[in-house]
This record gives structure tokens, C-alpha cells and sequence, in this order.
């Protein structure tokens, strides 16, 4: 018996029994087809949030105040005050893998030009913030080191604010703006950067001199953030270790005091988001796999009702010569062949689902070949496991008691 | 005396119905041999169709020994049995037992599907002439419900024919059947068995059917009651001349 001759003989049974088929396959093609789609919108949010965060510039390095456990009550990190210019300059003089660096101390206030008003941000930075971003000015120039030193009332613009207290075609540079009741000359706008990986507006910002805001605004010596962009991607590590060192000489911590900051590269927070994501692609996948087996059992369901209304014609096959794996095979390539087919539709549906996800949503997604082969596997495996029993069934049938079965 | 195509010697077979032992046959003895066309009767549950399913390889006797064609059938295996069924046997069933919605061309074909030394042209080839063989040669994409009883059986017939076997079993295969299409049927085996030289047996229980063969095993109590050679052959196409046409109403 070859084994063409036992799918030829399967599909005429399927053929025979159109609509049947096609109802088990249902249960398969969901399931391969939500395997998919949830795979390729759990990888497309991931790839979106790596590439976000990537393009902030992956050597980036972000150092915070940290609560510090012999302080006795932990403290929210932004009420945590251990940053000064102090470490600053300890790190600009000491550091070997750093190439820039930047403190940052930001402030909530309103914007007003005239009559239009728009609350806003200030980012107190050094000029190689724009640096560290990878962030450019569109019109004007950036603040000098000088201005820095002299607290200087200039700032930059993000495109929001412009829009928001500018009128359209109105040059920005040069003219006068409010923050917070404070005159800034506006030397400069920034280029539009969009929405970051977490949705939030990026271009609704002004920058100052970090002493600016410092001292014209918060009265405070302290920061929020120091920025550091390590000299290339492959020395963030030993960059991060170097600044712990410093820091902690910085701030003369004996060697059983935990550290009062903490230093964080892009690549831990690309690891942060991913592992969240990649636990709701988990969750999602796993509720289609079971989507998949409940298909799977209805393969099941069907073939064993397909035995045992098909026994005459079990037992007149055998009567004519058919051995027990003759049989055994035909009704189990009934059921991958079911399987299979669903599974190809369901492949077909899913990235189709996908793609209009994308459309009409516009989430991102990403069809991994690897999830159409997995899906494609644990189709034909599907197949086997709930098609094996009733076909084993089928094929020990006595040929004399099946041919007399009513 | 030519060559026998099949022996039966002291065949018993004994059903186990929870405690208690149905004997269906109880030592049937006798030879069949090659080109004969021989018919079974007996009255009903005296072991015909037992004793058929055994000379078609179905059923294994729970004693005795069984030669078909030279080889001992006792010692086969079960997929040793199908390759026999597949290669040697015709089987026709009172039921016709065809794959429903399944074109006639298509059931004749069935048994050579698990025959893998043919091929997709010639069991085409071989399925057409078979039915050509029971004059259905206009009637290859009727599916069963398409056809009538006697057409129906005539597939069934041209379905044992294909695969060439050695001999054709039929269990009551003109039960279903008028009596003038049972005629018909008898005149095909007839044909079968004087110009083909097809061993038939054919299980019967109307004596009328059985005068067509040249002999007759009677059963009885699963016992062989009375083995005749029928010296009044009756021929099914001359019967089948001398009744008129019209018959029905
Ligand atoms: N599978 C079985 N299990 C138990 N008893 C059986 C089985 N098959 C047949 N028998 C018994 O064996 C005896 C012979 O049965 P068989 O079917 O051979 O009769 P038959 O001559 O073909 O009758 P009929 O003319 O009605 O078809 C009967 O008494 C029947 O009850
Ligand atoms: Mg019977």
C-alpha cells in the first residue's frame, strides 16, 4: 500500500463530507490564526519599544538618587536629593568612557508669549544633553557653557510649545517668552521628535541652562538626573561601573552603604519593557494555544463520530483487502489533512488579521516566521495526537462485525 | 478431476457468548475445485454465512484446516489474510455494501487502491473494463443513489472482478433483488464462471437460485447435510429469454 494511494483515498472521504471538514477545521484555523496574530502583535509592541528606545541612543546612561537605606524611611527617588555639580565634575575629570554628560532638573510651569499661554516643562540641561539625545536645534543655536555659567535666561524650544504660543509663520528665535513669570530669550527651536515608546510627547519641552532653572527658578543645588552618553555601545558596562566608582568616592560611602544613586542604561530599560511584553505575548500565546487544543479535541470528536458511522465502510475495506495500518493510516490523514489544511488557512487569516490591526489600528505588528512554523507543527502534531485514537480505533475493528454493524 | 482451489477439511467454529458456546459449524468438510461454481443453502442460522466468511479469509475456524490455492490459510497473519482477500478473493454482499456518494467508477477501483503494484492509469483502465465486463460501461459517474438494486449489485460484482481473483463469494447476493433481476444477476455469474472460469460459491436459500449452479453443499445444524452435483444445470439466460418482459404492472 504507498502511501499516495491512502491520501487519495482520505481526501475523496473529506470531499465526501465538505461542509463536516470544514466545520473541524474552524476550531484549527482560529487557533493557528490567533497564535499568530497575537505573536506578531506581542513582537511588533516589543520591536517598537526597542526601536524607540534605542533611538534615544543606546549608549545613553541615566544616573538617579536612590533612597538610602540608613536614612531610615525609603523616600519616592524624586524627593531623593543626592546629586550635585559636585558628581558632575568628578565624573568630567575622572571618567574615561564617558564622552558626555549632562545634569537634568526639570520644573512644571506655564509658557506665555503674549497672549497665548501653554503649560509646559523645563529641562535645566548642559549643552551636550543635545548630544547625549542625539537631538538637534531646527532654527537658532544652542546655549554655551558660558550661558551656563552665568545662568543665562535663554532657552530652546520643542515644536509643541512653539505651536501652542507661537501664531503660524511666526519666527520664534529672538523673541521673548514667559515661564513662570521669568523672561527667557528664546535662542533657538528644537526639531520635532514625536512620541516617545511610552506615548508621551517628546517635543513638549524647554530647555535652559541647568543653573537657570537651578537657581532663577527651584532655588536648589541639587538634580534629578545626570546624563552620561558612554563613549561607544560596547563600554556602557565598564562605563557604568566607572561612574558607581566615582560616585560612591563622590559621596564617600563607606563600603557596607548602599549606593544613594543608581546608574541605568538604555539596554536594562530595553530589558525592562521587553520582559513586560514579553510576558503579555506569553499570556496571549498561551490563550490561543488552548484555542488550539479545544480545536484539536474537536478533530477528535469528529473522527471518532466519522469511525463509527464509516464502520461498513471499515469493514468492507478491509474485506477487500485493506490490513489494519491501511485503515489506521487513511482515517489518520484524515485528520492531519484536516488539520493542515486548517492550519494553512489559519496561517493565511492570522497575518491578514495582523496586517489590518496594523491598518486600522496602527499598533504595530511583526509576523515571525517562527511563529507560523510553530503554529504549523503543532498543527500537524494537533493532528496525530486527536487523530490516532480513533483511528487506532477504526483499524482494530473486526471485518466481519463491522460489515454487519447497522 | 482438475485442480481443487480449495479445501475444507473437519471445519469448526465455535462462538464464545459469555458463558456459553455457540457451535456454528461443527466439522464441515469438502473441496471446491478450480472453474466450479458451486452454491451453499441451508435454512437460516445454519452456518452459511459463517462458514462463507471463513472460505473468504474474514473469519478464522476454530479448528480444522482450509487450503486455499495451495496455501494453508491456518498460519497467516492478519495482514497475510488481507493480502489474500485483496489478491485472491471477490467478495459480493446481499447489502452491496458500496461507498455511498461515490462515483461507481470509483467503488470498482476501491480494491485495487490496496494493491500498490498498480498503477493510477491501469486501475482506471482495469475499473472501466470490469464494469464493461457487467455491462455498466454508461454508468461509471452514477453514484449509488443513482443507480437501481441490480445495478447496484452489478457494481458490487464488478468491484470483486477487478482485482482478478481466483474465485468469487457471495452471501445472498440476489437477496435484495426481484426475482427477474435475480435472474439477470445469475446469467452474469454464469458467464463469469463458463467463460472466464471464475470459481464461484454462492450462498443462497432459495432452491431456485441454487438450480443455476452445477452444485449444490447443503447445511444443516452447521453440518454438511447433502453435497449434489446438479445434473439439470438450468441456464439464467434462457430462463431470463422465456419469461416476458413486461412482466410488471
Ligand atoms: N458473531 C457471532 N457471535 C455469536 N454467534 C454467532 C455469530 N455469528 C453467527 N453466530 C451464530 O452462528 C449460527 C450460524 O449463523 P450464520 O450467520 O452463519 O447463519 P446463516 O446460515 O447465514 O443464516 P441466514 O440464512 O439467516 O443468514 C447462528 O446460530 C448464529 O446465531
Ligand atoms: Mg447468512
Amino acid at each position: 500500500m504507498n502511501v499516495m494511494n491512502l491520501i487519495r483515498i482520505a481526501l475523496r472521504a473529506l470531499q465526501r463530507n465538505k461542509l463536516r471538514a470544514f466545520l473541524t477545521m474552524l476550531g484549527i484555523i482560529i487557533g493557528v490564526a490567533s497564535v499568530i496574530a497575537m505573536v506578531a502583535i506581542g513582537q511588533g509592541s516589543k520591536k517598537s519599544i526597542q526601536d524607540a528606545l534605542s533611538s534615544m541612543g543606546s549608549n545613553m546612561i541615566t544616573i538617579r538618587p536612590n533612597s538610602n537605606v540608613t536614612a531610615g524611611a525609603r523616600l519616592d527617588a524624586t524627593s531623593v536629593q543626592t546629586l550635585t555639580i559636585d558628581d558632575v565634575k568628578a565624573l568630567q575629570k575622572q571618567a574615561q568612557y564617558i564622552s558626555f554628560i549632562s545634569p537634568a532638573v526639570s520644573t512644571r510651569g506655564q509658557a506665555i508669549n503674549g497672549a497665548l499661554n501653554w503649560p509646559t516643562s523645563m529641562q535645566g540641561v548642559s549643552p551636550q544633553y543635545l548630544d547625549i539625545r542625539k537631538w538637534h536645534v531646527k532654527e537658532g543655536n544652542v546655549f554655551t557653557e558660558a550661558d551656563v555659567n552665568t545662568a543665562a535666561k535663554v532657552c530652546l524650544l520643542g515644536q509643541t510649545v512653539v505651536n501652542n504660543i507661537f501664531a503660524p509663520g511666526e519666527d520664534p528665535v529672538g523673541k521673548i517668552i514667559r515661564f513662570n513669570k521669568i523672561p527667557f530669550n528664546v535662542i533657538g527651536v528644537l526639531e520635532a521628535k514625536g512620541e516617545n515608546a511610552f506615548g508621551q510627547d517628546q517635543d513638549d519641552v524647554i530647555l535652559a541652562p541647568f543653573t537657570t532653572v537651578q537657581k532663577r527658578i527651584l532655588a536648589t543645588i541639587y538634580f534629578q538626573n545626570i546624563y552620561v552618553s558612554a563613549t561607544n555601545e560596547n563600554t556602557t558596562k565598564l562605563a557604568t561601573a566607572e561612574i558607581s566608582d566615582i560616585l560612591r568616592r563622590s559621596h564617600r560611602l563607606k563600603p557596607a552603604d548602599e549606593d544613594d544613586f543608581a546608574v541605568r542604561t538604555q539596554e536594562e530599560l530595553i530589558n525592562t519593557f521587553s520582559s513586560t511584553s514579553q510576558l503579555l505575548t506569553i499570556l496571549l500565546t498561551a490563550i490561543a494555544g488552548i484555542s488550539l487544543v479545544v480545536g484539536g479535541i474537536g478533530i477528535m470528536n469528529i473522527m471518532y463520530v466519522s469511525v463509527t458511522e464509516r464502520t461498513r465502510e471499515i469493514g468492507l475495506r478491509m474485506s477487500i483487502g485493506a490490513r489494519g495500518i491501511d485503515i489506521l493510516l487513511q482515517f489518520l490523514i484524515e485528520a492531519i489533512l484536516i488539520s493542515i489544511t486548517g492550519g494553512l488557512i489559519g496561517v493565511a487569516l492570522g497575518i491578514t488579521a495582523s496586517k489590518l490591526v496594523t491598518t486600522f489600528l496602527s499598533w504595530p505588528t511583526l509576523i515571525s516566521q517562527s511563529s507560523i512554523l510553530l503554529s504549523f507543527l503543532v498543527c500537524g502534531m494537533t493532528g496525530v495526537f486527536f487523530g490516532y485514537y480513533p483511528a487506532q480505533k477504526a483499524s482494530r475493528l473486526d471485518p466481519i462485525e463491522a460489515l454487519r454493524y447497522e | 478431476m482438475p485442480d481443487k482451489i480449495l479445501e475444507i477439511r473437519n471445519i469448526k467454529r465455535e462462538f464464545h457468548m459469555g458463558t456459553e458456546i455457540v457451535r456454528a459449524l461443527k466439522g464441515v468438510t469438502f473441496d471446491v475445485a478450480a472453474g466450479e461454481f458451486l452454491t451453499i443453502m441451508g435454512s437460516s442460522g445454519s452456518g452459511k454465512t459463517t462458514l462463507l466468511n471463513i472460505l473468504g479469509c474474514l473469519d478464522k475456524p476454530t479448528a480444522g484446516e482450509y487450503i486455499l490455492d495451495g496455501t494453508g490459510v491456518g498460519k497467516l497473519s492478519r495482514n497475510e489474510l488481507a493480502k489474500l482477500r485483496n489478491h485472491k478473493i471477490g467478495f459480493v454482499f446481499q447489502a452491496y455494501n458500496l461507498l455511498p456518494r461515490t462515483s461507481a467508477l470509483e467503488n470498482v477501483e476501491l480494491p485495487l487502491f490496496y494493491n500498490s503494484s498498480i498503477s493510477a492509469r491501469e486501475r482506471k483502465q482495469k475499473a472501466i473494463k470490469a464494469l464493461e465486463a457487467v455491462k455498466l460501461a454508461d454508468r461509471l459517474d452514477h453514484t449509488p443513489s443513482q443507480l437501481s438494486g441490480g445495478q447496484q449489485q452489478r457494481v458490487a460484482i464488478a468491484r470483486a472482478l477487478v482485482n482478478e481473483p481466483v474465485m468469487i463469494l457471495a452471501d445472498e447476493a440476489t437477496g435484495n433483488l426481484d426475482s427477474r433481476t435475480s435472474y439477470e444477476i445469475m446469467a452474469l455469474m454464469q458467464e463469469l464462471n463458463q467463460q472466464e472460469g471464475k470459481t464461484i460459491v454462492f450462498v443462497t436459500h432459495e432452491p431456485d437460485i441454487a438450480a443455476f449452479s452445477g452444485r449444490t453443499v447443503m447445511l444443516k445444524d452447521g453440518k454438511v447435510l447433502k453435497d449434489t452435483v446438479n445434473e439439470a444445470k438450468k441456464s439464467a439466460k434462457d430462463v431470463l429469454a422465456s419469461i416476458p418482459v413486461t412482466d410488471d404492472y
